[in-house]
């Protein structure tokens, strides 16, 4: 076990590395310029231009701006945005809490709503209510979230007035609540596909049969028998899931104008803030390897069959 | 191996039956599935008793409705797309097919417990053996997790598992097969159960270790006088356990007969079939013996005797008239005890 985990530790090293060079190499390869950018529609002079690149680093060829990228980073510096001089990681820890928020609201809401469905549709399969869940989350599916997002603002907001259409600038938790289900309504829709079948497979296993014939109550036949062998897979969705949660949603938080990370990048891949970009990206991969980590683990947990070495 | 201080566990002499009635009695069962291909008869008019202390063996090859018997005794049987049409199942004088779900799954377990084939399959992968058995103690009688634990390890040593208390937190594939089989063994056990339903229980081990699992099994039924139905298709492994025998084809039981008996005079076509169908040393070389065809489709069983298109003596009754269990007798009328036979030509069978 442990071993296993120093393994996977290793590994997250030159999946770090790659993903830094591949942003940023991308970053260097999109047209346009920070500096440019901060005239606007001015006239500035060319050799004012240069000057501010040189003072940046920017006139370097790209392995050695990386290569001074990384070493910064090793020494906790995520650089500094060209804009509003500020510390790239002061940026990132002003948008990242609103984000984390919402990706637990809308974290909870995946689980909760989306595991319940597919119990309630897997322990009668090719029922109607079985065939409904599956055309709803067809269409939760099948729905982009910029439509879905719209879709909620018009209804909640416009027509019934019980929500504001816009966040505030320090969301209360309420004011959450619609974007998280905006947000969750997709993963809810694979969540709660996946229970299913998962729970009208196991329901016919051999060992139901035998927990049956034990003489336990169905209540304990379902809730400890069948869904400790049926959220298994369920689980390994979830913590992809929640990494990718985490990592913000650019569309749901602009429908619903949350500064949150996905705004962030938004707005810094428009201004070409390379280093806020490659920062962002950077920390997203890492709660994501973690997240995939922590979800193997719990894999071994969940499943004795499977032992790590 | 771990020494059992076997007094401990004896319990008390059962006290006799209400009345003096079997433990079990089947009666008239009639069980069919609706299927998409139409209406499968499964079992059709199933009798038979068990008594405490006594073993049924049911042998009958697959489809031949003895598992599907042993569901609906058992009160598991998936409905749908299966359906009781007809009959009774009394369990000390009292009609199972009429009580409460809350009072069948009270009898589950505590009173009649099963015994599955495949007991990798059978046993929760992702629960600890400890856990699965001490389920019976804390489900039943409400047991501390604790006094559950030590119930069960008890449980692992009566049937023979080493180190019981090292293992009790082992999953089961960490078991092998017989060792696997003896932990469902202990869990039917562990409520002292008036009867076992032991559905082909060693029909996926290898044969020394079906040995085994066998003796087990009949010296805890010996200690406990509890009743065993043993189903199988296996004509070896009832011989030395059985008590008596129903031989069942296409869910009817076309032969009873006390264990000796069956093998030495079969009242019926189909049981000499078998019979004959057993490989012997003494006949190395030959063609082995078949019963040929196959069995019948559930769904379109034949008029008159179902295993008439197989039978090597049907007459023309046998493919219009169902044959009735009739009662086998000596040449000179004395009776035998506890023999039937549905067919139309049993005394030729059995004297001829």
């Amino acid at each position: 076990m442990g071993r296993y985990v120093a393994r996977r530790l290793l590994q997250m090293i030159p999946v770090f590395i790659g993903s830094t060079l591949l942003v940023f190499l991308m970053m260097y390869a999109l047209p346009g310029d920070p500096v440019r950018a901060l005239a606007g529609e001015q006239h500035v002079d060319p050799a004012q231009i240069a000057q501010i690149k040189a003072d940046l680093g920017l006139d370097q060829p790209i392995w050695q701006q990386y290569l001074q990228y990384l070493g910064n980073l090793f020494q906790g510096d995520l650089g500094t945005q060209i804009g509003t001089k500020r510390p790239v990681a002061d940026v990132i820890a002003d948008a990242y809490p609103i984000t984390v928020r919402l990706a637990i609201f809308a974290f909870i809401f995946t689980v909760v709503a989306g595991i319940s469905l597919g119990i309630v549709a897997g322990l009668k399969a090719e029922s109607l209510r079985d065939r409904s869940l599956l055309g709803l989350t067809l269409v939760l599916i099948s729905m982009p979230s910029f439509v879905l997002g719209f879709l909620v603002q018009h209804l909640f907001a416009f027509q019934l007035g019980i929500a504001k259409p816009n966040v505030s600038l320090e969301p209360t938790n309420s004011e959450l609540i619609m974007p998280a289900i905006v947000l969750a309504s997709l993963s809810l829709a694979y969540v709660a596909r996946l229970t299913r079948t998962s729970v009208a497979e196991n329901i016919r296993a051999d060992y139901m049969r035998t927990a049956v014939a034990k003489g336990l109550p169905r209540r304990r036949v379902i809730g400890v028998h069948l869904m400790r062998n049926s959220l298994i897979p369920v689980v390994t969705f979830l913590g992809t899931d929640i990494g990718a949660l985490m990592g913000g949603a650019i569309v749901t938080e602009g429908i619903f104008n949350i500064k949150g990370v996905g705004q962030l990048v938004f707005e810094a891949l428009g201004k070409r803030e390379g280093a806020t970009v490659v920062g962002i990206v950077t920390l997203l991969v890492i709660v994501y390897l973690v997240c995939s980590l922590l979800v193997d683990l719990l894999y071994a947990v969940l499943d004795p069959r499977i032992r790590y070495a | 191996m771990t020494t059992i201080d076997k007094t401990a566990h004896v319990p008390a002499p059962r006290e006799s039956v209400s009345g003096d009635g079997p433990l079990l009695d089947v009666r008239d069962l009639h069980v069919e599935f609706h299927t998409r291909d139409g209406v499968a008869k499964a079992v059709n008019g199933v009798n038979y008793t068990v008594s405490a202390g006594e073993t049924l063996a049911v042998l009958g090859e697959s489809g031949s409705g003895k598992s599907v018997t042993a569901q609906t005794i058992m009160g598991i049987l998936d409905m749908p797309p299966g359906k009781i049409t007809q009959g009774e199942i009394l369990f000390r004088g009292q009609d199972m097919l009429k009580m409460s779900n809350e009072e069948r799954r009270k009898v589950r377990g505590r009173k009649i417990a099963m015994i599955f084939q495949d007991a990798l399959s059978s046993l929760n992968p992702v629960l600890s053996v400890g856990y699965q058995l001490g389920e019976m103690f804390r489900v039943h009688q409400g047991m501390s997790r604790k006094d559950a634990k030590a119930k069960s390890i008890e449980l692992m040593d009566q049937v023979k598992i080493p180190a019981a208390a090292a293992r009790i937190s082992d999953y089961p594939h960490q078991f092998s097969g017989g060792m696997r089989q003896r932990i469902m063994i202990a869990m039917a056990l562990a409520l002292e159960p008036d009867l076992i339903i032991a559905d082909e229980p060693t029909t996926a081990l290898d044969v020394t270790v079906q040995a085994q699992v066998m003796d087990l099994l009949a010296e805890l039924q010996r200690e406990y006088n509890m009743g065993l139905i043993l189903i199988t298709h296996d004509l070896g492994v009832v011989a030395d356990v059985a008590d008596k025998i129903a031989v069942m084809y296409a869910g009817r039981i076309v032969e009873t007969a006390p264990v000796g008996e069956l093998y030495s005079r079969p009242a019926h076509p189909y049981t000499k079939g078998l019979l004959d169908s057993i490989p012997r040393l003494d006949q190395k070389g030959q063609e082995l013996y078949a019963i040929k065809g196959l069995p019948p489709n559930l769904t379109r069983i034949p008029a008159g005797c179902a295993f008439s298109p197989r039978c090597p003596k049907a007459q023309d009754i046998c493919r219009t008239d169902v044959p009735p269990l009739a009662p086998v007798t000596e040449q000179d009328g004395l009776e035998l005890v506890g023999r039937g036979s549905a067919c139309h030509f049993w005394k030729e069978t059995i004297h001829g």
